[in-house]
């Protein structure tokens, strides 16, 4: 796995010439960087249209319905940038981790563990003024899943234990937590078909940005991710994260403090994830319950890959497969296909976005692995 | 709810029956993932082959009336998730771990595709072999009726011990996992020996799929794994790679995830979801007291890119 890290920082430096020297030279690793992941998209997007074909559904239609349910209206734009905000938060929990050459895939685990948290904030503070009561929330969500995540992080660093398993398993452990507060402990009698926590109340939802149905929570992933970008890439912490995901034992011999960096990059990945987790709860479903682990953790993980781990590409990735899961409805209804086919092209971009990375500094000709 | 007659004795003799039961795809998940890390690469990926194993022996066991023929077309379709695993890694600077992740995404997702017209029909299920004949508690009888493929799989622990320390392949396959150049040096042929060892890996997977659609609990949905499949593949990792000791934490595994229902069974409902994440957290603990950030795990192949 660092192998893959030290790729994604350092391919920029390393990158072979481009033959035109002069802008390709300059810009050519800017270039693969948008060329070679949208190649990867566009492959699997036709894999996927051969895939629904052997089903005797017609391609053309299929992208037609999906451009259309993704962007081709106003209404799909809101729904897409609705999903796209809780995917660039849990994308986070993945990228943030990436720069020390981690792979944590656990933001699932951080969303519930970020959502059930702000929900016992809100419900201990019911009748206080609501700007309160969302400080709170979002205070609590990011902490309830910076720890999970850091728990990881801690594992990793002091245990010597696989955070990419660990993380894993953690997420089952959340879930189990969850349905057990809310079964029990945190259960409003009045859910009865579907074991929910009582309301956090209308007044303390967080709303939409105004003139759309978007709600607030896309802002919060927008500066989230930009504040990231800016961690990562223009400060001395960031600068000392990518050394130490390049080569720990050089942090080491210069003094970076790596258990330090592992912890705190690992409680700001899962507290974005928790973020998303408050998000969920106080701008959609306005409790917690089971609904909550709708998948967003895992699609984050196939976002921060496609984005190559960079927090500003995640915001673009995050829009794109927002919008494929927003068009999965209409897929449903005018394709008839199941509900699993976003599942489907999801897992399909993953696995060209992967091969791809054989790609880079090679466009042209793939060598065998010496 | 408990039998007047045994009371709570329900309880450890459910345990020991879910060690049989529960313990089959941990143990077949586990000697896959076992063969393809000695090779000196991991699949995440087999939570993926889970569960397409688990479809596609329903479906075939469905269409054709013959379970064993579905058992056989999840061992394939493994291989096949085995082949795809291993071809993308061998292109040069693609990374094992992000390839297993995506991997897992994509059989779920296809499985959950192509199972939607299963979910409603029922397949022929594999039979079992009734060894509790002697005894009259039901109970009993419930927790020895044994499934051959259990037997399968505790015979296939010791062969595989021994054929890793005896045979030619088992020979190449360490030779692969503990230093790819001296394979090579050898003449051999390292992504090939590694595209067979993470090919029969996931044909172990898909037949521990089958057992879950076919056996137990016997039907096909979506939620008939969660997280088994990565459950096993760190089980692996606290067996120290030794297929015989794979088999020891299966049957600990399948023990602690047939705690919640035994619990249940007694009337006990209270924590059934934290029962039911026993085998996680177990996994989580093992690892956490096995493992140490000074030295690397005895036994653990050089090669691995998850124990650098």
């Amino acid at each position: 796995m660092t192998a893959e890290a030290a790729d994604s920082t350092d391919a920029v430096g390393t990158v072979a010439p481009a033959a035109d020297p002069g802008f390709l030279q300059r810009h050519g690793g800017t270039i693969e960087y948008v060329l070679i992941p949208g190649a990867a998209l566009v492959g699997a997007l036709a894999v996927f249209g051969i895939f629904v074909a052997m089903f005797g559904k017609n391609p053309l239609d299929l992208y037609f319905y999906m451009y259309y349910g993704a962007f081709g209206t106003w209404f799909s734009w809101q729904n897409t940038l609705t999903r796209a905000a809780p995917l660039i938060l849990t994308a986070l929990c993945t990228a943030l981790p990436a720069q020390l050459g981690m792979v944590i895939i656990g933001g699932e685990g951080a969303l519930l563990i970020g959502a059930l948290s702000a929900t016992s904030a809100a419900l201990a503070l019911q009748g206080l003024p609501p700007f309160v009561v969302q400080v709170a929330m979002v205070c609590a969500g990011v902490i309830g899943g910076g720890l999970w995540i850091m728990l990881s992080g801690g594992l990793r660093q002091y245990r010597g234990v696989n955070e990419t398993i660990s993380s894993l398993l953690l997420v089952y452990i959340a879930l189990a937590i969850l349905n057990h507060l809310v079964e029990g402990l945190m259960r409003d009698p009045a859910s009865l078909n579907k074991p929910s926590t009582r309301e956090i109340g209308a007044a303390n939802m967080i709303g939409s940005i105004p003139g759309t149905d978007v709600h607030w929570g896309l802002v919060f992933g927008l500066i989230a991710a930009i504040a990231a970008y800016i961690l990562i890439y223009h400060t001395v912490f960031g600068f000392a994260a990518r050394v130490a995901g390049g080569n720990i034992r050089a942090a080491k011999i210069v003094g970076l403090g790596v258990s330090k960096l592992i912890l705190t990059v690992c409680f700001l990945a899962g507290g974005a994830a928790g973020l998303a987790g408050m998000v969920e709860v106080a701008a959609v479903q306005g409790r917690t319950n089971a609904n909550l682990a709708a998948g967003y953790g895992f699609t984050g993980i196939l976002v921060a890959f496609l984005a190559r781990q960079n927090p500003l590409a995640i915001i673009p990735v995050a829009i794109l497969l927002g919008g494929i899961s927003a068009s999965g409805g209409l897929l449903q209804r005018r394709l008839g296909l199941p509900d699993a086919s976003v599942l489907v092209l999801q897992g399909i971009i993953f696995v060209f976005v992967l091969a791809s990375d054989a790609l880079y500094g090679r466009i042209g000709f793939l060598k065998g692995k010496s | 709810m408990a039998d007047g007659s045994i009371g709570l004795w329900t309880v450890p003799l459910a345990v020991l029956g879910g060690a049989i039961r529960v313990s089959t795809p941990f143990l077949f998940v586990s000697l896959g993932e076992c063969i393809t890390e000695r090779s000196g690469r991991i699949n995440l990926g087999l939570e993926g082959t889970l569960v397409m194993g688990a479809m596609s022996a329903y479906g075939i066991s469905y269409l054709t009336g013959s379970p064993w023929l579905g058992v056989l077309a999840a061992g394939i379709t493994g291989a096949l998730l085995g082949a795809l695993h291993a071809g993308i890694c061998s292109l040069p600077r693609v990374n094992d771990v992000a390839v297993g992740i995506a991997l897992m995404l994509f059989g779920t997702g296809l499985a959950f595709y192509l199972g939607k017209p299963l979910i409603e029909p029922t397949a022929p299920r594999l039979p079992a072999i009734d060894f509790g004949w002697w005894s009259d508690i039901p109970q009993v009888r419930a927790a020895l009726r044994i499934n051959v493929l259990f037997l399968i799989g505790v015979a296939l622990a010791p062969i595989l011990y021994w054929a890793f320390r005896t045979t030619r392949w088992g020979l190449l396959i360490r030779t692969a996992g503990e230093s790819a150049d001296a394979a090579r040096a050898m003449g051999h042929s390292v992504l090939l020996i590694r595209l067979r060892a993470t090919m029969v890996g996931g044909f172990l997977a898909g037949i521990g799929g089958s057992f879950l659609s076919l056996f137990y609990p016997g039907s096909w949905n979506e939620g008939l794994s969660s997280g088994q499949g990565i459950t096993a593949v760190a089980l692996v990792i606290f067996a120290r790679w030794d297929p015989l000791l794979c088999l020891w934490a299966s049957l600990a595994f399948g023990g602690a995830a047939a705690l919640g229902p035994a619990l249940q069974s007694v009337g006990v409902t209270s924590g059934y979801h934290l029962f039911n994440a026993a085998p996680y957290i177990l996994t989580l603990a093992i690892m956490i007291i096995t493992c140490s950030p000074k030295r690397t795990l005895t036994g653990a192949p050089a090669e691995l890119s998850i124990t650098r």
